[in-house]
């Protein structure tokens, strides 16, 4: 890794460099809540003053443009009893990342080893995630943040660039080759002892500022222990079943597919679309047996997913940290209160 | 120096260890050859895949799944049931359960279907060399075990005892009757039973697990130390018959069940086969019974 140090006004002609000739992403300000306070979205931007570097975590995650809700598998001709299957990954859009958070980082990187690790990468995700290019922002904790107890505070790779703020100047992480090569048109220098030392106490009163946390010890263990626990009644009770923690959660990525044929017959479509494992009919199978018919048991079966199973499968949990799902949550349901409560064996 | 950036492979993911992306969604195109109603429920559909070169290369072991799909109507996972000698045509044992197996009742002989596969794990019938095999089926759960049936029929000097018990409900429900004679030619034991009798039906009645506590009575400890067991039905079966396996001392290893979900993919990613930590579309359908166990809800 190669450190540099630019100046605040180098950040903003790093920007007009990039949207001269590329499709960039920030983060943006969408509306404000009910206490007038800004929401934060991720949107084309054009413009540098539309970025707000200082934003909170947006409500729903970048997904959307590399995982989008509605994504087309495949299309078919159709001619008679004949027919022709069509695929295309879309792979032609090439997007800038201007100022994801650790946490959107790190869930991009348990992505990927999910959809392309293994004996199958998914191509229409790969196709995406290899026209890419991520400088990422340091953040401040949110009260609904725990990333730093899943050790997702920190992204250590899966970005090009990583600024951090240090009052007067940025701190540069520099991990790619297109990085380095994009800021040798910038003015910048070496860091010298002074920033370091910046460097650490910024990061040091980051770490002071968070305020939930999740104690994750022993936690696949636990979770196999309270497998038949009455909290997850009490949870299951609560939950409405939405969706809604999938539908922010930055490394949700299950989905279901859906065939359509056009009007005139002529042509067929195969789209998949995000889904959510709290839905009834998640784990219906044909003939209509359903392995998971209550509340509980999907509310459930979604912390063993994050937590248990892919700590089994990965060594690490499937959560970030993000605090999106609890805080959209409209039963209020959130991921430190539920693990804490199993950890406990109480409510 | 222009500023559109040169974007080159990721080196962080692993995707670029195979470049064989297309394998994602690779569809065979197939032709259904022939339509054989083998119940009120359940249709017989011999598909063979259209391109001779496509046909050779395809292979499958018995327990393998294949996504069938109909362009416009959906795509759905169903075991092979067929002998995977007969490579690039394969038959598909499919119940009317759904609005694809709605579509594919009405079908005609020579509608072309695509199909993506073979996925996931085998019944390990090399390990069950020199062996005992006792198959257990309930219902449906006869259609993945045709696949092993086959490769013991075309293998049988291979093979000691081999015992297949099979229940429906009732006698209008059996499948696969037209070859019952030809598995016993073959040395094969098997026991029919049905819960309900009609006026037609001269054979046995009763639960599979009550066939099974008579073949208990009637082999010696030794035949169940040298057993290979498969199992398939409907989720209730699975437990009291692996139990009473179990207590026979079968070591839980060599007992096997194929478990069945819902799945859009085949490839470990859109998670509807997820149970707990493993996909059943990757690490299943075949489990060993010590997996299952571990696996919650599972069964």
């Amino acid at each position: 890794m190669l450190f540099r140090v630019i100046q605040k006004d180098g950040l903003k002609r790093l920007f007009e460099l990039l949207v001269a000739e590329n499709t960039v992403i920030g983060p943006v300000e969408i509306g404000t809540d009910r206490h007038g306070l800004p929401i934060h979205g991720f949107s084309e931007v054009f413009d540098f003053h539309d970025v707000r570097l200082d934003y909170k975590t947006t409500k729903l995650p970048a997904k959307q443009y590399f995982l989008p809700f509605r994504e087309d598998l495949a299309t078919f001709r159709l001619s008679g009893k004949d027919w022709d299957k069509e695929v295309d990954y879309h792979s032609t859009k090439q997007h800038v990342f201007f100022g994801l958070h650790a946490c959107d980082i790190n869930a991009l990187n348990k992505l990927d080893k999910v959809l392309l690790g293994g004996a199958y990468p998914m191509p229409y995700y790969a196709a995406k995630r290899q026209n890419m290019f991520i400088i990422g922002i340091d953040c401040l904790p949110q009260p609904y943040c725990f990333c730093r107890s899943m050790g997702s505070d920190t992204a250590l790779h899966g970005f090009d660039m990583f600024i951090t703020d240090l009052g007067g100047s940025y701190f540069v992480e520099i991990l790619s080759d297109t990085a380095f090569n994009l800021l040798k048109q910038v003015e910048s220098r070496e860091p010298v002892e002074e920033d370091q030392v910046s460097y650490q106490q910024v990061v040091a009163d980051k770490n002071k500022k968070f305020t939930t946390h999740v104690d994750t010890t022993d936690l696949t263990k636990i979770l196999d222990m309270e497998f038949q626990s009455e909290v997850w009644k009490y949870w299951g009770d609560k939950c409405l079943s939405c969706g809604t923690c999938a539908n922010v959660c930055p490394t949700c990525y299950c989905y279901t597919v859906h065939e359509q044929v056009d009007v005139d017959l002529s042509r067929a479509t195969k789209t998949k679309m995000l889904y959510s494992c709290n839905f009834i009919d998640f784990a219906e199978v044909a003939g209509g047996h359903n392995f998971r018919p209550e509340r509980h048991g999907r509310l459930k079966y979604r912390y063993y997913h994050k937590h248990r199973g892919f700590v089994e499968a990965y060594e690490e949990s499937l959560c970030v940290g993000c605090g999106r799902c609890g805080e959209s949550c409209l039963a209020e349901i959130t991921v430190p209160e539920v693990i804490s409560s199993v950890r406990g064996g109480t409510i | 120096m222009g500023n559109k950036l040169e974007f080159v492979p990721i080196t962080h993911g692993h995707y670029h260890r195979r470049t064989d992306l297309a394998a994602f969604e690779f569809t065979y195109k197939a032709e259904i050859t022939s339509i054989h109603r083998l119940t009120e429920y359940e249709n017989l559909y011999r598909i063979q895949i259209i391109d001779p070169r496509e046909r050779d290369q395809f292979d499958f072991l018995p327990g393998q799944f294949l996504m069938l799909e109909i362009p416009g109507i959906g795509e759905a996972p169903f075991s092979i049931s067929s002998s995977p000698s007969r490579k690039g045509d394969v038959e598909l044992c499919i119940r009317r359960v759904g609005s694809l197996t709605d579509f594919l009742a009405k079908i005609e002989r020579g509608t072309q279907v695509g199909l993506r596969g073979p996925f996931g794990t085998s019944f390990p019938m090399e390990k069950m060399n020199g062996q005992n095999i006792l198959l257990i089926a309930g219902g449906l759960g006869l259609a993945p075990l045709r696949a092993p049936i086959a490769y013991v029929q075309e293998n049988r000097s291979r093979f000691n005892a081999v015992d297949i018990i099979y229940g429906t409900k009732d006698p209008s429900q059996l499948l696969f009757t037209y070859q019952y004679d030809m598995w016993r030619a073959d040395d094969l034991n098997l026991h029919v039973t049905v819960d309900h009798a009609d006026d037609t039906w001269t054979g046995r009645t009763g639960l599979v697990t009550k066939i099974l506590e008579e073949l208990f009575a009637e082999r010696g400890d030794d035949y169940f130390q040298n057993t290979f067991a498969i199992v398939c039905g409907p989720p209730v079966m699975f437990k009291f018959v692996c139990n009473m396996l179990n207590q026979k001392d079968i070591p839980m290893q060599k007992m096997f069940v194929s478990l069945e979900r819902r799945m859009h993919c085949g490839m470990g990613k859109c998670c509807r086969c997820n149970v707990g930590s493993t996909y059943t579309c990757l690490s299943g359908p075949v489990f060993d019974y010590w997996t299952v166990l571990n696996l919650k809800e599972a069964i």
